[in-house]
Parts: structure tokens; sequence; C-alpha cells
């Protein structure tokens, strides 16, 4: 008998099951039934759950930069989402004339989607899962491929001259970020020796940003990047080529990048736990075991914090510095990490506690050997064009002589 | 009529459908579109031959990389096809009757063969073993020559391709 | 459930629409679209003989992967060379690319 602690998702899907039947329906169409309420349910509650990460980031940033956030709708600006939504649902929708009507409405859409289809293979507790797919992190990489094609696709269909480059640069920056983040993920599915994202979870005894600290950053560092946030927001910041890819976008379709967005920043984060921090694990998930749900949102708005302090706090790219750190750093760093977790897991695998301590510290040892020699190679090119001018100090004499 | 047949006949028909379109569109752009459909919906096809790993892959890769490098060689090559006029060669009917004839062809013979009608699965699947795969392709006395000539294949093409696309150099 | 006969129908089906995109057409990049159908067609077909007739083997996924690796890396070449092309001559139909015809 499953209590409610142990799996709530089966309990419900028992009950409407022993529902549908009641009302006569066969059991083939029961389960699709089933199947599809779920898929709906699991698309449609990050969408919500969006309202309330639009709230939190607004005050966070302002927090970090000396000033309140939102405060009047509201107490604390807790309806300020509201009447957000409220003003972009209300606008317009301009089509630019000329405008390639099929793919410039469907790149909101496909933006939205291919975030929303990851939160299918991600597992949320140790029954709750979407699918448990045994190819949940290649499924993961397509997804993201899908999200690049929607910027195109919004570059391509805007007619606008300045949206079709900001469309072209965001992808180039995208498909550079993707080569590093391919590779650093590769890490965790050779250290647990699957690619379904449920084993990974399961076979983190010592979480992998333990065993793998500089895959774990690497794939930090490319994720952002690869949901266009800042610092490597060049593609779409206010002062930039008019507004990118989304120049023509008003109202919904406005919002529905937006949404993307976000939704984006927070699914990084989930990821970023599920595959390094260890997901659902943590003491007394055994008996409780949606207490892992619990401690997944905890280690997901941590990261999240993370990444919105990275976005308050750090000064934007420009778009060779980007191509520089991406080319000339982390994907040989990627390639190191690779071969020294390849060289190491294996044969120290009997031993976990050797195992962990060698790979951390010798994974230190190559980030700080290849960042000083890529200090050495690419130094930074400021060049010191005049002397520090004197300050003006009061003379002793003059104050007497006054 | 199961589920799964119903399933098939419908990725079938699209996949043909966006194919016929990628190839005899005017725009070219459009037929770049099209043929980002029919390589998905391939990728559907391989989900329904329980090879999961290569739907992922083919996403990944055929809609993810090459179909955008498709996309941004449309855009670099512009001002040359102004998608007006004839999009077709002089010589399109006798490619029509050609591949008509392969068609044909392969139909015929593929119906004398005498396991065209294999019904049901061969063996219960237990799943796909990608370890399987992955194992294979560096044993010894498994595919690891192949595996290493296409790793080689791909450097020679990165090279090639960047050297071959970039900017001609100033004397 | 699915008899083999219809996999087999379709990859020819798509071979056929993509030999026909090859010869057909006067755009090289529409061209090299053909030749992309061509080798999906090829990859349906082999995962589709490896699912029906030799599942427990992995050699028809080899195969598979690395026709996927050849038609990815000789996408790459082709685009390269076309905007190689396109940069000299100014023009991307390959019937106005003729300098070495008799």
């Amino acid at each position: 008998m499953t209590l409610w602690y142990e799996d709530p998702i089966k309990l419900i899907a028992n009950w409407l099951f022993g529902l549908m039947l009641g009302w006569g329906m066969p059991v083939d169409t029961a389960n699709f039934v089933l199947t599809l309420l779920g898929a709906a349910f699991l698309g449609v509650v990050p969408l919500l759950f969006c309202i309330f990460l639009i709230w939190y980031e607004r005050k966070l940033l302002g927090r970090i930069q000396d000033r309140f956030g939102p405060n009047r709708v509201g107490p604390w600006g807790i309806f300020q989402p509201f009447a957000d939504m409220l003003k972009i649902f209300i606008k317009e929708f301009i089509t630019p004339q000329g405008a390639d009507v099929v793919p410039y409405n469907l790149a909101p859409i496909l933006s939205v989607a291919s975030v929303l289809l990851i939160w299918a293979v991600v597992p949320f507790s140790m029954t709750m899962m979407g699918v448990n797919l045994n190819v949940g992190l290649s499924f993961i990489i397509g997804c993201g491929g899908l999200g690049l094609l929607a910027i195109i696709l919004a570059g391509y269909g805007s007619n606008n001259k300045y949206a079709l480059l900001g469309g072209m640069r965001a992808v180039a920056q995208l498909i550079s970020y993707e080569v590093p983040m391919v590779m650093s993920l590769l890490v965790p599915v050779m250290l647990s020796g699957s690619l379904g994202v449920n084993d990974i979870v399961q076979k983190q005894t010592v979480p992998y940003i333990i065993l793998a600290p500089v895959a774990a950053l690497i794939f930090f560092i490319t994720s952002v990047a690869e949901s266009g946030r800042a610092p490597f927001d060049l593609v779409e910041a206010e002062s930039e080529i008019v507004a990118g890819f989304n120049t023509e976008y008003s109202g919904l379709k406005f919002g529905f990048f937006f949404v993307a967005e976000f939704l984006h920043a927070f699914t990084i984060s989930l990821l970023f736990s599920t595959l390094f921090l260890g997901g659902w694990r943590g003491p007394f998930t055994d008996q409780v075991p949606l207490l892992g749900f619990v401690y997944l949102v905890v280690k997901t708005f941590i990261v999240y914090f993370l990444v919105i302090l990275f976005r308050g706090s750090l000064p934007r790219f420009r778009i060779d510095q980007m191509m520089d750190l991406n080319w000339k750093l982390l994907t040989p760093l990627s390639l190191v990490t690779l071969l020294i977790t390849a060289l190491l897991a294996n044969p120290l695998s009997g031993m976990p506690l050797l195992q962990a301590v060698a790979l951390f510290l010798v994974n230190l040892a190559a980030l700080v050997v290849l960042m000083s020699w890529a200090e050495r190679k690419m130094p930074r090119k400021r060049k010191i064009v005049a002397k520090t001018r004197p300050l003006a100090t009061p003379n002793q004499q003059d104050q007497l002589s006054a | 009529m199961s589920g799964l047949q119903i399933a098939f006949l419908l990725i079938g028909a699209i996949t043909l459908f966006a194919a016929v379109i990628t190839v005899s569109s005017r725009k070219i752009m459009h037929a770049a579109l099209w043929l980002i459909l029919a390589l998905g919906a391939v990728a559907a096809v391989f989900a329904t031959l329980e090879a999961g790993f290569f739907a992922a892959i083919q996403i990944a890769i055929y809609v993810g990389a090459i179909a955008i490098l498709i996309i941004f060689a449309v855009m670099l090559t512009r001002r040359a096809m102004e998608d007006s006029g004839p999009q077709l060669n002089s010589t399109w009917p006798a490619a029509l009757v050609i591949s008509a004839g392969v068609l044909t062809g392969l139909v015929i013979l593929l119906s004398s063969w005498g396991g065209f009608e294999t019904r049901s699965m061969a063996l219960p699947p237990t799943g796909e073993n990608i370890a399987a795969l992955g194992t294979a392709l560096v044993d010894m006395n498994g595919y690891v020559v192949p595996f290493e000539v296409a790793s080689l294949l791909l450097i020679a093409a990165l090279v090639g391709a960047i050297f071959v696309a970039s900017e001609p150099k100033g004397k | 459930m699915i008899p083999l006969s219809w996999y087999l129908i379709f990859a020819a089906c798509l071979f056929c629409v993509g030999l026909y995109g090859v010869m057909a057409r006067k755009n090289a990049i529409a061209i090299l679209m053909g030749v992309e159908l061509m080798l999906n067609a090829v990859n349906v077909n082999l995962l589709a003989f490896w699912r029906y007739l030799w599942f427990t083997k992995v050699d028809g996924q080899v195969f598979v992967a690395i026709v996927l690796v050849a038609a990815a890396a000789e996408a790459v070449v082709g685009l390269a060379l076309i905007i190689s092309a396109y940069r000299r001559r100014n023009t991307v139909a390959a019937e106005e690319m003729d300098m070495l015809k008799g």
C-alpha cells in the first residue's frame, strides 16, 4: 500500500484510473488519457512556477544592486509578475510586413517547448519522474538544439536585417558553447556508466561536484552562456543591436521568449543539481521518498541564486572575449578533464575514498595549470597610455598663509 | 490497425510530404526548414524502431548542427539565387523518370526477397544496450579501426572546411 | 506489429525523393539537401534490418553511427566548398560552375 509520502503521483494516478474504469473506459484508453494528463501537468506546472521565479529574480537583483526591487504591487511586490502578465497579455500582436508567417509564429512556441521538454527526463524524487529514458542526457542535448532552431526561425522570420544579424550572432555563440558543454556532460556519464539521468543520480553516493569539480564548473559556465544570460547576454542586451532576434515580437510572443529565458535559467540549475549535486539524494530519503523532492528544490534554488548573482555582478562580455574564452580555455580544459576522468576513474573505482580525493586534487591541479598557462599565453590586452596624474593635495604653507 | 501502426503511418506520411516539399520548393530557405521537419520525423521513425539513442543523436546532430549549418550557408549565399525563376534543371523530366524507375525497381526487388514480410519482433527486446555499442566501437576484434578512421575523417573535414571557407588573405 | 516491408518501402521512397532532389535542382545547397535525405533513408534501412533480423548484435548500430559521422563530415565540407565557390564566382547554381567543361 503506497503511503502518501512514498509516491503521491502514483496514488493520484491510481485513483484517476479507478475513476475512469468506473466510467466504462477501456483500459488502453484510460492509460493513454493518464499519460496525456501527466504530460500536461508536467508542462503547465513549470510555466506557473515561472511567475514566482520572475518575482524572485527581480527582488534579488534589486537587492544586489542596493535597491528594493518591486515593492508596490502587493506586500513585498509579490503581485508584480501578475501585473506584468496582464500587461503582456493585452498588448497587440504586430506582425511586420513581409514576415514569413510560419517561422515567425513558430519560434516563440519552439523556444518554450525546448525548455519544457527537459523537465520530462529529470528525476524529482526516487519515484517521481516523467519518463525514465535510458538516453536521457542525449535527449537533453537534443533539446538544446531545438532552442537554437527557435532563435534562427525568429531572426529569419522577422524580415528585419537587425533581427537576422542578432539571430545569427546568438546562434554562433550558442553553437560554440555547446562543444564544451557536451564534453563536460560526458564526465558524469563516465563516472556513472550510464546515459540515463536517474542512473546518474542513483550512483552519486559522493556528489559528482567533488569527483569532477572542473567539469561542474565548465557545465555551469557553458549553461549560463547557452541560456543567453549575463554576462553572456551580448545578443539580447538593451544596448546592443536593437533587441537581437526578438526585435519584432510584441505582446505574448515576446512574453514567450521572456518566459523561456527565465525558465531556462531555472532548468539549468535543476540540471546542475541533478547531475553534479546529487539530485534528490540526502539523508532519510529511503524512509520518506518525498523528502528527496524537497532536497532537490533546495539545491536548485541555491544554484539559481548563484546564477542570479552572476547576472547582477559581472560585466558583459564582448563577442571576441566570449569566443576566446570558449575556444581557448573551456574546450581544452574540458578535453583535459575528460582525459583525467578516463584515466583515474575506472582503476580506482574499488576504493571510493581514494578515488574521490585523487580525482578532486588532480582536477584542481589541472585547472590551476591550465589557467596559469592561459594567462601567460593570452595576456590581457590593455596598454598603459599615460601615467597616473598626481593627486592635488593642499600645501602646508598655503594653509598657514591663508 | 494497432496504435503503433497508425503512428508509423502518420510519421511516414509527414516525412515523405516534408521531403517532397524540400526538393520542390521555390524558396531555398523554405526548403531548408522543411528539411528540418523531415529530419525530425526520421528521428521519430528511429524511435519506433526502438533505437532511442539514435533518435536523440539524430536530433542533436542533424537538427541541432547540420540543419543550422545549411541555414547559415543559405544566408551567406543569398544574393545569388533570387528565389525566382525556375528552380529546377533543364533535365528534370529525366530525373523524375529515373527516380520513379529506381523506386519501382527497388520495390520489385524487395518484394521478391524471402524475408520481406518479416512480421513481429525477432526477439523480445530487453531494452537497448548502449554499453554494448560503446564496447563494440573500441573492441580490438570489433570496430575500433572504423571508429578511429571516422574520427580522422572528422578532423580532416574540420580543418579542411575552416581552410576552404576562410576569407582569402591579402598578399 | 509493423511488418519490415513498411520500413523498407518508406526508406526506398525517401531515397528516391532525395535522388530526384539531387538530379533536378539547380541550387548547389538544394542538391546537398537531397544528399542528406538519401543518407537518412539509408540509416532508416540499416536500423530496420538491425531491429528485425539481428537484434542481438550491435553491428547494425555501429554501421549507422559511422554513416551518421560520414554524412556530417560530408555536409560540412560540401557547404564550405559552396561558400568558397560563391565567393569566387558569385553564383550558387550548379550548372553555372562549368569552367572545366570541354
